[in-house]
């Protein structure tokens, strides 16, 4: 037993001063879970950190406060009018410790630092460039509190940055078929150290709204070609606003089918 | 065992029981011997389910008026009654015996609610009422008997007094017990002292309210109580079990229950008054904590815990100010300050509305009072503990923005992923599940940003020329570009629909025909969109 390598240690081994922190910061759960698929880029959100997510991908933040939520955490989520619940509810936020605070203008900053005295979890939108002043505030109060801070948009001094790239979305043809799911890259940006980007390869949201692998690169995506039928109802559609009728020889006059 | 003796004979010979006399006079020599039953008052309010729909909302009760529960009329207005309509009638029948009759739902609650002014009455000239249900209450005789000069004086004066406090028309019976004085009640009888069995042995078997016992009853050749209360005990016991075997005591006159007296409610509020009206929030919070300390010290003297609190403030102005806070727990002394101290800084924030005075009086009103040892704590710690911490943050940013500023999200039924979602104030009931089937419901994944109104867009074909919908739910065709609001164009790569819908065709106002579309965009953004009358607009996002 020389040399214990580094990965095994952090469950077991822990420096006294996370102890003192222990007690303000909900004592031994000082981490939240977050899902397999996004372990590459973060392993845990730990309580007391920022962990911002670049603005235009709201399934990115579902999927981040999913696990946490389902394993317990209460989450608020300030500042967001459109904020999809059902999509929330499908990717596995649990309603039951869910607030949300669609307008807290004009006291954005009270609210969030209130809402981070009691939640585990916290996203907002920040209403338009946050000064560093109050940001680094906010910052502290999650420290503090044990809180986890998560800003969805413009945010300076996270610790964590998740961008989405642009996606690829699956099961929309032309007339028919159904969004089903959507491949994208999250890259992960840190702050000094950690500040080499990570990136990750996942299904967001995949057919039943939650966060899924990516498929193998090796296979491209089939896409499916439409039924003869829609093409040829499409065809039609686009001459004359709508499809021919036709009458098949031999089966009466009444069998009459839209070619 | 002697009166099942005597009884067992007569049930051998079935043909006696149609003397009726006999088993009547029988009876009549018991409940004396007894001594059991009380005499008993009982103050019955007729169609009370329609009287207490007109006393809480408003429903005009002298025309035909039916409330209804699970679609049979459970009571109706006097005026439907002369139309024809009867209690157990489905709703369609009520309505073509009676087409202008106006429906009301059955709400226990509102019922109770009602009612309670009648007791309070009530309470005012007599001491110790029982509520028997909504709509009839139950009192001893003697002591109004004395106090007014008799049973008949009492009953007249119990029933004014109702008439005159709550405007509510009474009837009130007297008879040995409580079912006996019930069904005097509803005949406006006094039925002397001893002669109780001989009232009740003429009356339906139907009148004790158990339909089942009756309709088999009837099938024996019983047709009254009389008849019934002849048979002996033990075989009715026997025979029919426990409950037949207590209807059988009350057929005959034995209805020795006690009272249920109802304890009235105490007046728990407490009320602080300030000679110089408070003009900091911090004086005002340091006054509500000694209201506070009397309010715990007064509800722990009767072993209670409030969930919900009331608190009023009034300004010297007269301006007033009133919320109710939701607690899962015991509302400490601390926690009733600080809710105090919250909703004043909130008052005092609020730019449309500020109070222009300092404070007068404070009031502080338990609501939805427990008894203290029915609350209790998670089984595991932590898990009460985190709800508590967000409870507490919540409560003060509606302390701050309003209560209305928080919302939590519950289940809806219904097809978009807006309708979906019901968004309730945090605090506020969740209401249950709905596992109705909702066909033509958009298939997961839901969008993950729901547009909170609405954005117009424009669909345009391969020759630039608007899309629309045909007749027959069919594009005039396929959308090639689509630009959202102000934004410039931008390429359809993929689109499925139109999924029509057509909703509340049934009500013309709330009608509502749309065909939903899914489209992906060049720029790799997925919308919802919606197409009413050939208005485009953007209902969701898929980002």
């Amino acid at each position: 037993m020389a040399v214990l390598a580094p990965t095994a240690l952090p469950d077991r081994v822990r420096r006294a001063s996370d102890l003192a922190r222990d007690r303000v910061a909900g004592g031994p759960n000082r981490v939240l879970p977050v899902a397999p698929e996004l372990r590459p880029l973060l392993p845990a959100l730990r309580r007391g950190s920022t962990v911002a997510v670049a603005p235009g991908t709201s399934s990115l933040v579902l999927a981040l406060i999913a696990p946490a939520s389902a394993a317990g955490a209460w989450v608020a989520v300030v500042g967001m009018p459109g904020f999809g619940a059902l999509a929330a509810a499908q990717a596995g936020v649990v309603w039951e410790r869910l607030a949300l605070v669609p307008h807290p203008e004009p006291e954005w900053g009270t609210v969030v630092a209130t809402l981070l005295d009691g939640f585990d979890i916290v996203v907002t939108v920040p209403p338009g460039p946050v000064a560093p002043r109050l940001a680094g505030r906010l910052a502290a109060r999650a420290r503090q509190r044990g809180s986890v801070l998560v800003p969805y948009g413009r945010w300076e001094g996270a610790e964590l940055t998740l961008t989405a790239g642009q996606g690829a979305w699956e099961g929309l043809g032309a007339g028919h078929g159904r969004l089903r799911r959507r491949e994208l890259t999250i890259t992960a940006r840190g702050r000094g150290a950690a500040g080499r980007p990570r990136q990750v390869r996942v299904t967001l949201p995949d057919a039943a709204g939650r966060l899924g692998p990516a498929r193998p690169a090796t296979r491209p995506a089939p896409t499916q070609p439409a039924p003869a039928w829609v093409a040829a109802g499409q065809r039609a559609a686009t001459r004359t606003g709508r499809p021919d009728l036709t009458l098949i020889p031999g089966t009466g006059e009444r069998a009459v089918r839209r070619a | 065992m002697p009166d099942l003796r005597i009884v067992s004979d007569l049930y051998g010979v079935p043909n006696l029981l149609d003397l009726g006399e006999v088993p009547g006079e029988m009876a009549g020599e018991q409940p004396s011997g007894d001594g059991g039953a009380v005499r008993t008052l009982v103050v019955w309010c007729p169609d009370w389910p329609v009287t207490a729909a007109g006393i809480v909302d408003g429903v005009p009760v002298h025309h035909p008026v039916a409330v209804l529960r699970a679609n049979r009329v459970v009571s109706c207005s006097p005026a439907a009654r002369a139309e024809g309509v009867t209690v157990g009638l489905r709703k369609r029948e009520a309505q073509s015996r009676c087409p202008h009759l106006i429906v009301v739902d059955h709400d226990p609650a509102r019922e109770a609610r009602a009612f309670e002014p009648v007791v309070v009455a009530v309470e005012q000239v007599a001491a110790g009422v029982e509520v028997v249900r909504p709509g009839v209450c139950a009192l001893a005789a003697r002591g109004p008997a004395r106090y007014f000069g008799g049973e008949e004086r009492a009953a007249e004066r119990i029933v004014e007094q109702v008439a005159q406090e709550c405007a509510v028309e009474a009837q009130a019976g007297i008879a040995d017990g409580g079912f006996p004085a019930e069904l005097a009640a509803r005949a406006g009888r006094i039925v002397p002292p001893g002669r109780t069995p001989a009232f009740l042995s003429g009356l339906d078997i139907s009148t004790l309210g158990r339909p089942d016992l009756a309709s088999r009853l009837r099938r024996l050749g019983i047709r009254t109580l009389g008849e019934f209360a002849a048979l002996p005990a033990g075989d009715v016991l026997a025979r029919f079990g426990f409950d037949a075997a207590l209807a059988h005591r009350l057929a005959a006159g034995r209805d020795d229950r006690p009272l249920a007296v109802r304890r009235p409610p105490v007046d728990l509020a407490v009320t602080g008054e300030f000679d110089d009206p408070i003009e900091r929030v911090d004086v005002a919070a340091f006054a509500a904590r000694s209201l506070a300390e009397r309010l715990h010290e007064r509800l722990a003297r009767h072993g209670l815990a409030c969930t919900r609190l009331g608190i009023e403030a009034v300004t010297a102005h007269g301006q007033e100010l009133h919320r109710t806070w939701r607690h899962d727990g015991l509302l400490t002394t601390a926690a009733i300050t600080d809710r105090v101290r919250w909703q004043l800084e909130g008052w005092l924030v609020r730019r449309d509305q500020r109070p222009t005075g300092g404070i007068r009086r404070l009031r502080l009103e338990p609501d939805g009072v427990v008894s203290e040892l029915q609350l209790q704590p998670g089984l595991w710690g932590d898990a009460g503990e985190g709800r508590e911490r967000a409870h507490r943050a919540v409560a003060r940013v509606q302390g701050r923005l309003g209560p209305d500023a928080v919302l939590t999200a519950a289940p809806r039924g219904g097809r978009s992923p807006a309708e979906q979602v019901r968004l309730v104030p945090w605090g506020d009931e969740r209401g249950e599940r709905d596992d109705a089937p909702w066909p033509g419901q958009l298939p997961p994944p839901a969008p993950a940003t729901v547009l909170p109104a609405p954005v117009p867009a424009t669909v345009h074909d391969r020759d630039g020329r608007p899309v629309v919908l045909g007749p027959r739910q069919v594009l005039s065709a396929p959308p090639s570009r689509l630009a959202v609001g102000e934004e410039p164009p931008v390429a359809v790569t993929g689109w499925a629909g139109p999924w029509p819908v057509e909703e509340r065709w049934w009500a013309p106002e709330e009608a509502r025909r749309v065909a939903r579309f899914q489209v992906s965009l060049a720029d790799g953004r997925a919308l919802l969109l919606a197409l009413t009358a050939d208005r485009w607009t953007v209902e969701a996002s898929y980002d």
